[in-house]
Parts: structure tokens; C-alpha cells; sequence
């Protein structure tokens, strides 16, 4: 008996409460966003998404039960088989998939849809760990890294088939694990050196990015006490201008106008105030109408169910994508900050309970829950206040959906299971 | 090292998003102001607008309905357009400028597409709006004047500007409000308040229902009817007498202040500013500069008030005790200093005393008793205040008080005034004789003239002259209930009165007599310039004509004033002698008076300073006589106000 309460008590349960608040949150925002109007609520009316996100919160528990029941070295074991069904699934979309708002990213089962790439993340999360915490394995060896790289790659090419760039982003999280794991330094430099030089190409043109390329090096040259050779310098150069004339031809000929748009958007490249005005009513719309509504909240909020912009669904997509507005109007300064410190001890909290793990599949895999919930954190957030361009994923724990909602729980309590576990760990 | 990458990310993320937070929520946040929202529609309930009676409950000014075919853009199908053009009484380039607009402001909300239908236009377009999607009617109330008289009076409204606006929050874009006479200056009874409705919309602008249900909303108050004091049969009577003159007709009752008769010529017809016609017809009316048709001349003409200020300089001569009323001063058809005539006079008997310094009109006899009044005092500073300070109680030099918003302060000089015109006491009483026949610096306006007759009549109190007679379920402010007393002593008045009098009995004003009825009046004539091609020249002068009646209880004080209408009894003594028997008889006897006054124009007298040739004034000049057809008109009129009378 003594033995069974204690086992109650491995569980983090800091991690739990955070998870719990921050779906409880989630949901009041959700009928906040989805109750149209001052008709009186009916909790259960299952037509409405704050109905049927109830529904999914009911399962959850049920699901959260079973995920802490199964014994922690299933996971492990059979990381290879979940991947691989879960690969399958992706690939079937091909063949069985529902048309949503031009992604093909779902099952429709009866009346439920399911959208298979959201348990993806978790299915490659689990497959990573494993290979990486396999004894074969050393990350520091090409041969391993290109295996990691594939089994990344797998999954976001798959969702990048079917439209839903958004997810595809997500896989670089896994970025941030294998460099813990010792992934060699200069994939860190080369990452950050090419972001900067896409930025810089797109916000001021090639030929200044190429100059202040050639400052640079020069400028290392006298700083650093080690010397590049000079055809490294050469070659350095050579391929700084090769990335930023290939990112400008990749912005202008690639893309599609609406991703034009929204990089343009990003950052500010449209200076004349009538074109600006115009965006304002087409594409960047959302934006503007989600940034009106996170600012008329001021410090404290307007009240729970009392947002203007809330009620009125000024914000599409308020209820998913854009749940932080419906935060920002009706809770104010106080509870979008709320939201975002929850979150930050959130994934602290898991890279903290991932770095005190005994097993390297533990730390590894929750390294990568860490990482997902970072970049959908960064991503949606930053994307709501304007600070990232536009990119459609969810917030996790807290926007509608059920596939979201589950796909999170999965991926969250399989690690707080084998966090439980660590003692058996030997 | 490398547990450290994820960790700093996060905490940067964190830092960053709630410097953004705070950047959009605290620093640049304004606070909730539901009218700024533009999530939130207000809807205004507009109240019926007050109705203004007559002093006999006669309905002066109501409402009526107005109707506007208003465009939604979306929803408008193809449509027959030349029928519908034809409807509305619009061409076709009209049709696609103003579709184009409603389009451009909003393809979902209504616009106004045609404004101010007639009931007529109304009735045909309601049978075939069915057939035009996109388009409805919308129902406005507008003024109806019930009567073709008292546009000065009675005022009009218009549309909000931004002005007004920003001096008074109550008001949005395309909310009415009063724009001249009762209109203007009762708006806050007449108008009542808007009730307010919020309305929860969504983004497509579409209503989904009241804002909090309905927390915040409020019904609408009634603007309240008032009754003016103008008499309408008087007043449509003295506009008739005023047709083909310029100038003003302002009649009081004594006893209680009460504005009867408050005449501008030319005048409109008040109807011709309400609805489609409007703009049109105020523009038109806005630029006659000549005419001046917006100009209230009964309450802002300002000019000398020539004789009749003499019998003010008689009372303060009395009140000062420089003058008593059986002294006698000689007159040789003028008043000399030395050898040098100040000021001329006409032909009557060489000795005058006050009675017949009165109603002669002697200037001679006033320029002595103004002398005396400054130079009773050592220095003429002095005799310059005491005088103008007896004048200020009569109402003059200062804005009176009355409840319309318009008017000028007409001018009283002071002591300090000359001291700083010639210097300090480096001037003398004979500098400014001409304020002792009330020309000079003397200026005052026919409403200020006809309360100091008032004030006369009264002997010695005046009550603040006003429009407002009541309010209902309402009082009216006390200040025009409470009188104000002159610095004269009551029994000075019946000198002066009875000389007032004998203008009628024997003097000036003998051959506008009204048999059985006791008028009191003072002619006036007023020299006047203008500048013509920027040369001084003189004109015609100023008709103009005081008094009350009857002698004792006295019923109506009024001042006329006629431009350009030569000497007082000319055409203002006529006018006013008309006025008191319409009033206090209720018909003329004297139907010669009337007639003449018909048939006698002084349009060619205004339109000689404009034709640009040289032009002889006053002696020299030539009655109009009115054409056959326009003596026939006014004659219709007056049949057809008589007619209603009985």
C-alpha cells in the first residue's frame, strides 16, 4: 500500500499543474472566442468548439490514465514501431486525406477528424531518442548525423507535401536536441550565420549584405587572435553572397505570393502607407485585427467574456491559431504574462526534469518535448504580436482541437512517465 | 555549455514577448471608451423635436417626415436604371457618381442615396421599390413651419459641424441643431436627448446583438414645446408693411418685456430651408450682401438713433436738476457756441420749453440741456460719466440680455472714451453736442430703442426683453420676470411722457394720428453714410420712429426703423402708428396709412449707391410708387390676413 502512494507522488507534479492551467486557461479563452453573442451558454452543446474542446479536456484525463499505466520501457521499446506507423499514417493522407483550408492534413473518421501530424512530432521525437541513445550511435560521426537528419526529415517533407509549412518549421526544434547531444559546433554557427544572412539579403538587398560581409571578415582578421586563412575568407565570402543573391532569387521566384506577403510584412519592406493600408485589409488582416485586440486589453483586461473584438469575431481563427488575442483583450497585461511565464517555467522545468535523467532516451526525448513546445511557443505567440510572420500552428495546451490537445498529452506524459521512472532506471 | 543554448532561448523568448506585451498593452494602450469602439455600434434613437407656439397657441413650427432612399452597394442587383433615375428625378451621371461614393465608403453599410423626398415623390417611389434590391427608404423627421412668417425669429436647423461638435461632445456627424432665432437659442428644450443604443457587431459589421444586454443603453427624452412671445397676426402684419423697405419693426409689451412683433426686412419665407432645397437656398440667401436677407436687423442694425434720444437727455436733465420743465431756451434755427451754429433746427416757435423742445424736435433746446448735464460737474469727465451712467440704465451701450443670439452692444461714450479720443480733459462739452440729438457717437439698435420706450412707458423699470413665453412642464429663467430699474425717479416721466404725447397731438407726428387711441412716440431721423468706391458719401437718412400706447397702462412699446426712409414720420411714423391699432384694436381705421404704405417702395432709393452714377438724397429725391401688379399682391395678402383675423 505504502509502496503504491508513493509510486502517485513520482509523478512531477509541478509539470502537471502547468499543463492543467494552462488547458483550464485554454478552454475559458476558447468559449470566450467561440460563444457568439449574449446568448446564454450551454456548456455541452457539442456543435460549438468550447462543446466539443470539453469533450477532448474529458478524454484527456482518460488518456493521461492509460499513458502513466503502460510501463516505461514500452516507449522505448517500441519507439521504432510508433514512428513507423506514424510515418504511415502521414503517407495514407496521400490516399484517404480531407481537403481543410488547403492543407491535407486530416482523417475524417465519422464526424471526427484526425490530424495525424500533430502525433507525428511525438512519434519522431521518441525515434530520435532512440537513435541517438542507442550504443552504436555517435552523434559526432557523419554517417549518425545524416541518419538523425533523415529521420527528421522524413516526417516534414511529409507535411510539407501536404501544405502545412507550419509543422514542416517545427522539425528544426529537434535542432536544439541533437546539439545538446553533441552535434558538432559549427552546424550552431553556420545555422545562425545563415539566418542572418537571409534577413539581412531580404530586408536590404545583396550587395549590402555582401559588404557587410567583407567588413566583417576584415574586422576578424585584425580582432581574433585566430587567423583565417585567406582563401577560408575567400570561400566564406564566396558563399555568404551565393546564400544571399540564392535567398533573394528563393523570396522572388519560389514562394508563393502569400508567403511573399508575409515576409514583406515581417519585415516592414512596404514603405508606402496606401499599399500599407491595403495590406490591412487582405492578407494581413488577422494581424492587424489580432494586435488591435491583444492592445485594447490594456493592463488588466476587459473581463472574461466581456472582449468587444472577442465577442464580435473581429480576430478569424481567434478559438485556434490566434487563442492569445482573445488572452490579451479580455485578460489584459496580466494574463497574456501569465501565459507566457507559465509556458517559460514550463519548458524549463522539463529540460530541468530531462537533464537529471538517467537514461540518455529520457534526457534525449525530453530535450525534444522541450524543444517542440519552445518553437510552437515562439512560433505562435511571436506570429499573434506581429513578431514572426505568419505562420499557422496551434499553441499548445491551449488553442482548440482535439488532435492538438491529445498529441501534446502524449507527448508530455510519456516523458513525465519515464521521468516517474528514473529510479528503476539502472 | 551546451544545456545552456535551449535554456537562454527560452528565457530571451520570454523576456522579449513580455517587452512586446507590455510595449502594445500598457505603453501604447488607451483606455476603453465604448465610443471609440469600433466593435460596438451606437445606435441613436433620435426624440421628436419641441413644437413652437405663438402667443395665442398658434402652431408656428412642427415636424414633418422625411424621406431618404438609402443604397446598400452589396446587395443592390441590376436594375433598371432609367426608371429608376427618373423615379428619383436624377440623371444617369448622377446615379454612378453617387453609387460610386456609397461604394467607396462602404459596400455593406447604408449610405444616403437621394436625400429629402417630397411626400409626393415618396408615394410613387414606395409602390416600386420592390423592384430595386440593394435600395430602401428611411424615414427623417424634418421642421414644417406652419406659417411663411418669422424666419428671423423662429430660426431654422442644419446639420452639425465639426465645430460644433468639439464644443459639445452630445453631438455627432449628422445630428441637427438649431441654427438661428428660437431654434438656436432654446435647442437644449426643443431638441430633448437622444436615447443610445450599443450593439454588439462582428467583423462583417453585421449586428449581433446589445452590447452587455443592453446595460449602458438609454430611451430617449422628448424635446419639450415652447410658446414664444411673438404675436403671429402682428408679426405677419408688420412683415407685410415691411415689404419693398429695409429695416426693422421690434415691438415689447411694457409689463412684462415680452417680444411681440420682431419684423427683418427683407425677410424669406422660413420653408424655403427645409430638406433637399435647403443648401441651394441658404447659399443664395448667404451672398445677397445687398439685401442681407440672413442679417436681423431688428436686433443688430446699428446706427445713431437720432431724436429719439432726446427725450433721455429731458429725463437725465431732470433727474440731474439742470434743467426744469417750464425753462425756456431760444432757438434761431440752430444752436450757437459764440458765433459758430453747432447744430441746425427747423422751422417752430423761437422759444421752446421741454414740452415743446419735444415734440418739435428743437435741437436747439437739448444741445442746452446736454451742456448743462456735463458741465454741471467741474470737469466734463465727470458730466460724461454721470450722463452715460443714467443712459446704461435704460439698456443701452451693453448687450440686453434677451434670449436670442444674435445683436450688438450699441454704443453709450463715457468720459474715459472722449479722454482717450482727445486726450485727457482736453475736451469740452461742445466737442460731442451731437450726442444731445442722439447723433454723434451715439449708436444704439431697434431693440435697445424700443426697450428704453419700454422702460418710458413703464416709467422708470424694464423687464429684460425675451422670446420665451413658457416651456411646458418647465419654468422660464427668472431674469425675465424680475425688473430692472433706470436711475431716474418716477415722477420725471410725466413730463417728458406728456411731450411724447403732443408729437402726436400737435407735433412732428400730428398727421399719423390713430383716433381713440393715446399714442406716445418720438420721430427720428438719422443722418447716415457710406462708403462708395471708398469715398464717404451721404445717403438718404434713416426713418426711424418710438412709441408706446395707449398714454396710461400702456400695452406696446415699439421702435421702427426704415432705411433710407427720410424723416421719422414718413414711413416709420405710419408703420408704427399701423402697428399700435392692429394691436390694441385688433383692426385699421386708418386704411390710408395702410395704403400708402403699400403702394411706397424704396428699393430704386437702395439701388442708386450701387448703380454707380452720382445721386441726389433726402429733399431732392423722389417717392417710388409700387407697380400696379406688386400693389395688387400686397393687397391679397392683406385681405388674406384680415380674412383670418375675423
Amino acid at each position: 500500500m505504502v509502496r503504491e502512494t508513493n509510486r502517485h507522488f513520482k509523478f512531477d507534479w509541478v509539470t502537471i499543474i502547468i499543463f492543467l492551467l494552462l488547458v483550464g486557461f485554454g478552454y475559458l479563452n476558447i468559449l470566450s472566442a467561440s460563444h457568439s453573442g449574449s446568448s446564454a451558454i450551454d456548456y455541452f452543446d457539442f456543435s460549438q468548439p468550447y462543446g466539443k474542446q470539453l469533450i477532448f479536456i474529458f478524454l484527456t484525463f482518460g488518456l493521461i490514465i492509460v499513458l502513466l499505466a503502460i510501463d516505461a520501457k514500452f516507449y522505448e521499446r517500441f519507439s521504432s514501431i510508433i514512428y513507423i506507423v506514424s510515418m504511415l499514417s502521414l503517407v495514407g493522407l496521400f490516399l484517404f486525406g480531407k481537403n481543410v483550408n488547403g492543407a491535407t492534413s486530416w482523417y475524417a473518421i465519422g464526424g471526427l477528424t484526425i490530424q495525424p501530424s500533430e502525433f507525428a512530432k511525438m512519434a519522431t521525437a521518441l525515434a530520435v531518442a532512440k537513435h541517438v541513445s542507442d550504443l552504436n550511435t555517435n552523434i559526432n560521426t557523419l554517417k549518425d548525423q545524416i541518419k538523425a537528419f533523415v529521420i527528421i526529415a522524413i516526417p516534414a517533407i511529409l507535411v510539407l507535401l501536404q501544405n502545412d509549412t507550419g509543422s514542416t518549421i517545427v522539425y528544426g526544434a529537434f535542432f536544439f536536441v541533437l546539439y545538446r547531444e553533441g552535434l558538432p559546433k559549427y552546424y550552431l554557427t553556420i545555422g545562425v550565420s545563415i539566418i542572418l544572412v537571409s534577413i539581412l539579403s531580404l530586408k536590404f538587398g545583396s550587395i549590402i549584405t555582401s559588404i557587410i560581409a567583407v567588413i566583417l571578415l576584415i574586422g576578424f582578421h585584425f580582432i581574433s587572435k585566430k587567423k583565417l586563412h585567406a582563401l577560408q575568407s575567400l570561400f566564406i565570402l564566396l558563399v555568404t553572397v551565393a546564400i544571399s543573391f540564392g535567398i533573394r532569387f528563393f523570396y522572388e521566384s519560389i514562394l508563393k505570393p502569400h508567403q511573399q506577403d508575409r515576409i514583406s510584412l515581417w519585415l516592414r519592406l512596404e514603405k508606402d502607407p496606401e499599399k500599407l493600408e491595403q495590406m490591412k485589409k487582405t492578407f494581413a488582416y488577422n494581424l492587424n485585427e489580432s494586435e488591435k485586440a491583444i492592445s485594447s486589453g490594456g493592463f488588466s483586461g476587459r473581463g472574461f467574456m466581456e472582449g468587444t473584438r472577442t465577442t464580435g469575431k473581429f480576430v478569424p481563427e481567434q478559438h485556434t491559431d490566434y487563442i492569445f488575442s482573445t488572452v490579451g483583450e479580455e485578460w489584459g497585461f496580466l494574463g497574456t504574462t501569465f501565459v507566457v511565464v507559465l509556458f517559460v517555467l514550463l519548458i524549463i522545468r522539463i529540460l530541468h526534469l530531462a537533464e537529471r535523467q538517467k537514461t540518455q532516451f529520457s534526457r534525449v526525448y525530453g530535450y525534444g518535448v522541450a524543444s517542440i513546445i519552445f518553437i510552437h511557443f515562439l512560433i505562435n505567440i511571436g506570429m499573434v504580436m506581429g513578431l514572426i510572420p505568419t505562420i499557422g500552428i496551434p499553441l499548445p495546451m491551449f488553442s482548440y482541437g482535439g488532435s492538438g490537445l491529445w498529441a501534446f498529452t502524449i507527448l508530455l506524459f510519456i516523458f513525465i512517465k519515464l521521468d516517474s521512472n528514473k529510479i528503476n532506471e539502472w | 555549455m551546451r544545456q545552456l543554448l535551449l535554456f537562454i532561448s527560452v528565457i530571451l523568448v520570454g523576456f522579449i514577448f513580455i517587452a512586446r506585451l507590455f510595449y502594445l498593452q500598457v505603453y501604447t494602450s488607451n483606455p476603453h471608451d465604448l465610443f471609440l469602439d469600433n466593435a460596438i455600434r451606437k445606435v441613436y434613437d433620435y426624440p421628436k423635436r419641441g413644437f413652437v407656439y405663438d402667443r395665442n397657441g398658434q402652431l408656428l413650427v412642427a415636424n414633418q417626415p422625411s424621406y431618404d432612399v438609402m443604397v446598400i452597394p452589396r446587395e443592390v442587383e441590376p436594375l433598371d436604371t432609367l426608371e429608376f433615375c427618373n423615379l428619383l428625378k436624377i440623371d444617369k451621371e448622377q446615379f454612378i457618381k453617387t453609387y460610386k461614393k456609397a461604394y467607396r465608403y462602404s459596400p455593406r453599410l447604408p449610405s444616403v442615396f437621394v436625400s429629402h423626398l417630397s411626400k409626393e415623390d415618396y408615394a410613387v417611389l414606395q409602390e416600386k421599390m420592390r423592384k430595386f434590391d440593394g435600395f430602401y427608404i428611411q424615414k427623417r423627421s424634418l421642421r414644417k413651419y406652419e406659417t411663411s412668417i418669422g424666419a428671423n425669429v423662429l430660426g431654422d436647423i442644419g446639420e452639425v459641424n465639426t465645430r460644433d461638435i468639439k464644443k459639445d461632445p452630445y453631438y455627432r456627424m449628422g445630428d441637427l441643431i438649431g441654427r438661428q432665432g428660437v431654434e438656436a437659442s432654446y435647442e437644449d428644450i426643443l431638441r430633448g436627448v437622444k436615447g443610445i443604443k450599443f450593439i454588439q457587431k462582428d467583423r462583417f459589421n453585421r449586428n449581433i446583438g446589445p452590447y452587455k444586454d443592453g446595460e449602458f443603453d438609454t430611451i430617449p427624452q422628448q424635446g419639450k414645446d415652447i410658446t414664444i412671445t411673438i404675436d403671429a397676426k402682428l408679426q405677419e402684419y408688420g412683415e407685410l408693411l415691411m415689404q419693398n423697405k429695409r429695416g426693422g419693426i421690434i415691438a415689447i409689451e411694457p409689463s412684462t418685456g415680452e417680444i411681440l412683433t420682431m419684423v427683418s426686412a427683407p425677410t424669406y419665407n422660413p420653408n424655403i430651408l427645409v430638406g433637399r432645397a435647403r443648401s441651394k437656398n441658404f447659399t443664395k440667401l448667404y451672398n445677397d450682401t445687398i439685401a442681407k436677407p440672413l442679417f436681423d436687423r431688428s436686433l443688430k442694425a446699428q446706427y445713431p438713433p437720432g431724436s429719439p434720444f432726446k427725450v433721455l437727455n429731458a429725463l437725465i436733465g431732470l433727474q440731474e436738476s439742470v434743467v426744469t420743465t417750464e425753462e425756456r431756451f431760444i432757438c434761431r434755427r440752430g444752436y450757437y457756441y459764440g458765433r459758430k451754429k453747432l447744430t441746425g433746427c427747423h422751422v417752430h416757435p423761437p422759444s421752446a420749453n421741454m414740452n415743446l423742445g419735444i415734440y418739435e424736435s428743437c435741437n436747439a433746446y437739448f444741445a442746452n440741456v446736454y451742456r448743462r448735464i456735463i458741465d454741471k460737474h467741474e470737469n466734463p469727465y465727470e458730466g460724461m460719466m454721470t450722463w452715460s451712467k443714467h443712459l446704461k440704465s435704460f439698456g443701452l451701450g451693453d448687450y440686453l440680455g434677451y434670449d436670442l443670439k444674435v445683436g450688438n452692444k450699441g454704443r453709450i461714450p463715457d468720459g474715459d472714451f472722449y479722454n482717450k479720443w482727445y486726450g485727457k480733459n482736453r475736451w469740452a462739452s461742445t466737442f460731442n453736442i451731437s450726442n444731445a440729438i442722439g447723433q454723434g457717437e451715439v449708436e444704439t439698435t431697434p431693440i435697445q430703442l424700443a426697450n428704453m420706450v419700454a422702460a418710458i412707458a413703464n416709467r422708470g423699470h424694464y423687464y429684460t426683453p425675451h422670446i420665451i413665453k413658457s416651456i411646458k412642464d418647465d419654468t422660464i429663467p427668472q431674469k425675465y420676470t424680475k425688473p430692472k430699474y433706470t436711475t431716474i425717479n418716477k415722477e420725471h416721466f410725466e413730463p417728458v411722457i406728456q411731450g411724447m404725447f403732443d408729437v402726436y397731438n400737435k407735433g412732428t407726428a400730428k398727421y399719423v394720428k390713430v383716433s381713440g387711441i393715446e399714442i406716445c412716440g418720438k420721430t427720428g431721423t438719422a443722418e447716415n453714410y457710406a462708403k462708395i468706391d471708398s469715398v464717404t458719401t451721404q445717403l438718404t437718412d434713416h426713418s426711424i420712429f418710438v412709441a408706446f400706447a395707449p398714454k396710461e397702462n400702456p400695452k406696446i412699446a415699439l421702435a421702427v426703423f426704415v432705411e433710407n426712409g427720410y424723416w421719422g414720420s414718413r414711413f416709420a411714423g405710419k408703420i408704427a402708428s399701423l402697428m399700435i391699432e392692429k394691436h390694441i384694436r385688433g383692426e385699421i381705421t386708418r386704411t390710408d396709412l395702410e395704403d400708402w404704405i403699400l403702394r411706397h417702395s424704396l428699393e430704386d432709393e437702395y439701388a442708386k449707391r450701387y448703380s454707380g452714377e452720382p445721386f441726389q438724397i433726402n429733399d431732392k429725391t423722389k417717392l417710388q410708387v409700387v407697380k400696379e401688379k406688386e400693389y395688387y399682391r400686397l393687397k391679397r395678402q392683406l385681405n388674406n390676413i384680415s380674412k383670418a383675423t375675423n
